[in-house]
């Protein structure tokens, strides 16, 4: 008995099954908490008026991003140490989802640029390093696909996730790295927040939401892909016998 | 509370088309996710399935 017990496909498979509803509940649960403080309790902003609102999906996305990388060249690193055949599978699971939060990301700070800032987009260091997060993504899915060999495109896959992991703390520090058009954080370890009570804790009830949705949307699609990659074992149809 | 009618809570201080495009396209990227991690799980059960049932 071991943690590497739930490793295994098929424990795996259904502990992420019991899992993903509780997540969707939670996070939407959350969502409908945190709109609420974000719309209806958070106050006017003093200097950028109602527009800073957009912050409340912003900063959710743009950490989910940059936090699924890291998570996502854990689980590519884990595979080159342990050969464990649920390491590629997260990773690949992963990808998408971190994907889409980068360019939410970018998409919500592009619309909150214009108002605060008078342009859409401007090529500095925060927003050139999070384009940068969402190539990689996408490199990342791109290289898998295009190696017919799985354990070769993972591999493949897996390196690039490894080498692009440097990106990160670029994106975090480049606004005190560099001049940029992006405000510093809002919030940091060791210091008190700089925004409203009200706003942190709405930024924080959708943070947690954003947090759970995206486990629910990856063990989802790692189950998928899962049984994608189990052409014909038994414990799939033992598995599919007992479910719905 | 920061509105005085639904019509003020639409707008956003006249920047309603910002506000919206952003929570809109999350709402629309996330609802998209959801239901094509769902239909891709459907499919490969329904694979195995049907590859079980020959």
């Amino acid at each position: 008995m071991s943690l590497f017990r739930f490793a295994a496909p098929p424990e795996f498979y259904r502990l992420a099954g019991k899992a993903v509803p509780a997540f969707g509940v939670v996070s939407g649960l959350l969502a409908a908490i945190g709109l609420y403080l974000g719309f209806f309790v958070a106050p006017t902003d003093a200097q950028q008026g109602e527009v800073y609102r957009i912050m409340f999906v912003h900063v959710p996305a743009a950490w989910m991003a940059m936090f699924i990388y890291l998570v996502m060249a854990f689980w590519a690193a884990l595979g080159f140490i342990l050969n464990t055949r649920i390491s590629a599978v997260m990773a690949n699971a992963l990808a998408p989802t971190g994907a889409l939060m980068a360019f939410l990301a970018l998409w919500t700070g592009a619309l909150w640029g214009r108002p605060a800032w008078g342009t859409y987009w401007d090529w500095d260091a925060r927003m050139t390093s999070t384009l940068i997060l969402l190539f990689l993504y996408m490199g990342f899915m791109a290289l898998h696909g295009a190696i017919e060999d799985v354990r070769r495109a993972d591999r493949a896959a897996g390196l690039l996730a490894l080498v692009g992991v440097v990106n990160v703390p670029i994106i975090y520090f480049s606004v005190q790295w560099w001049n940029s058009l992006h405000q510093g954080s809002s919030i940091s370890l060791g210091r008190a927040p700089s925004i409203a009570a009200p706003m942190l804790a709405a930024m924080l009830v959708m943070l947690f939401a954003f947090w759970a949705y995206c486990i629910a949307a990856t063990l989802t699609r790692a189950r998928a892909i899962v049984l994608e990659r189990e052409r014909d074992a038994e414990w799939v149809r033992a598995s599919l016998a007992i479910s719905q | 509370m920061s509105w005085n009618s639904w019509q003020d809570f639409w707008s956003m201080g006249g920047h309603g088309g910002y506000v919206w495009g952003a929570y809109g396209m999350v709402a629309l990227v996330i609802l998209a996710e959801a239901a094509s991690v769902v239909a891709r799980l459907a499919r490969a059960r329904a694979r195995h399935r049907r590859r079980a049932a020959r």
